[in-house]
């Protein structure tokens, strides 16, 4: 299945500089519109009004975090089968267990590079 | 009474003027007033003084100096002025390192898009090598975010030692401070000029420093 390099792709981080990061690399991979958002809270609200075909969030956030924002996510019945990647400094097993049990699509520890971001949204997406 | 009896009889004396005195002063006691009372206790013994006994003054002597030594240690390294000097300041510090980085980042990252709009401009070999470049430049910058989660740990250990201070401070009372603010040592007058990159509110720019030698 060929990956639509339009779609709306969410990024959530507290850090403006890693917002940049990603979106920048998002952008050298090829895909075109990506939003940011500097909590779980402001990504709940822009996931309720708009459209987006993967989240990529952080996880240490205040006032929610991404773990948060996942169960949410996946509680509500209209956004529940949007695909999430958490991309996180958390790197302990318990914390990939709790991810996993909330229903994260793929997990990436910071830091990272490029290829592997491309790797995991392969990973959920699909080939691009 | 027997020698227990009296023991214990001693013991109970001595709590209970400890106990009173505390009650009284509504401050921690000092080692010099427990000192004092432990005295006032073996003063008032009468009777004989059996070989146990002395021994049990001589451990109670040593326990009020083992204090009071340990007090005067305790207030030579001056606690309060670690939590309100040192630790404040060391997290301001810390601070001025997460700013500074992040503003260095970004400039380094503002650099790289400006790099890959010129690359639009190349041959399609150079231009794909320069954007290449780019973005492991921009995966090098994943640092300023672990680095700054790194610093806040850092921060809250010593915010947590802070309060660790505090309380000691208060369980070992008025003595503690009133020593700890006082017997500040000489100071090395070029020593104290060395303290290193100053926090932006506190640091004077190019220009100001020009005009104050100018103005010399």
């Amino acid at each position: 299945m060929a990956v639509d390099m339009n779609m709306n792709i969410l990024i959530v981080d507290d850090y403006k500089t890693m917002l940049r990061i990603i979106e920048n690399l998002l952008k050298q991979l090829g895909f075109k519109t990506v939003a940011q958002a500097t909590d779980g809270s402001m990504a709940l609200r822009m996931m309720r009004e708009n459209h987006y075909g993967l989240v990529i969030s952080d996880w240490n956030m205040e006032p929610m975090t991404g773990l948060q924002l996942l169960k949410e996510v996946r509680a509500d019945e209209k956004l529940k089968g949007t695909p999430f990647i958490m991309v996180t400094a958390e790197s302990k097993i318990e914390n990939v267990a709790a991810a996993k049990e909330a229903g994260v699509n793929n997990y990436i520890v910071k830091p990272f590079n490029a290829e592997t971001l491309k790797q995991k949204i392969s990973a959920v997406l699909g080939a691009f | 009474m027997d020698h227990a009896e009296r023991i214990n009889a001693l013991e109970s004396n001595l709590h209970q003027k400890l106990s009173q005195a505390s009650k009284e002063s509504k401050n921690p006691l000092s080692s010099d007033e427990v000192t004092k009372i432990v005295k006032d206790v073996i003063s008032s013994l009468t009777g004989d003084i059996t070989a146990s006994d002395l021994r049990f003054y001589a451990e109670l002597e040593d326990l009020a100096n083992y204090i009071f030594h340990a007090k005067q240690e305790i207030a030579e390294i001056k606690p309060k002025e670690i939590s309100s000097d040192h630790i404040p300041h060391a997290t301001d510090e810390l601070d001025a390192v997460v700013g500074a980085t992040e503003d260095a980042t970004n400039k380094i990252m503002d650099v790289c898009d400006t790099i890959s709009e010129l690359a639009g401009q190349c041959p399609p070999e150079i231009g794909d090598q320069l954007v290449a470049c780019t973005t492991h430049i921009f995966e090098a910058c994943n640092f300023q975010d672990i680095t700054g989660q790194r610093i806040t740990k850092v921060v809250q250990t010593l915010k947590y030692i802070d309060t660790k201070i505090a309380a000691l401070l208060k369980a070992l009372g008025e003595e503690v401070h009133r020593d700890g603010d006082e017997g500040g040592s000489a100071v090395d007058y070029e020593k104290s000029l060395l303290n290193g990159p100053q926090l932006p509110q506190n640091a004077i720019n190019q220009d100001e420093i020009d005009k104050l030698l100018s103005g010399m």
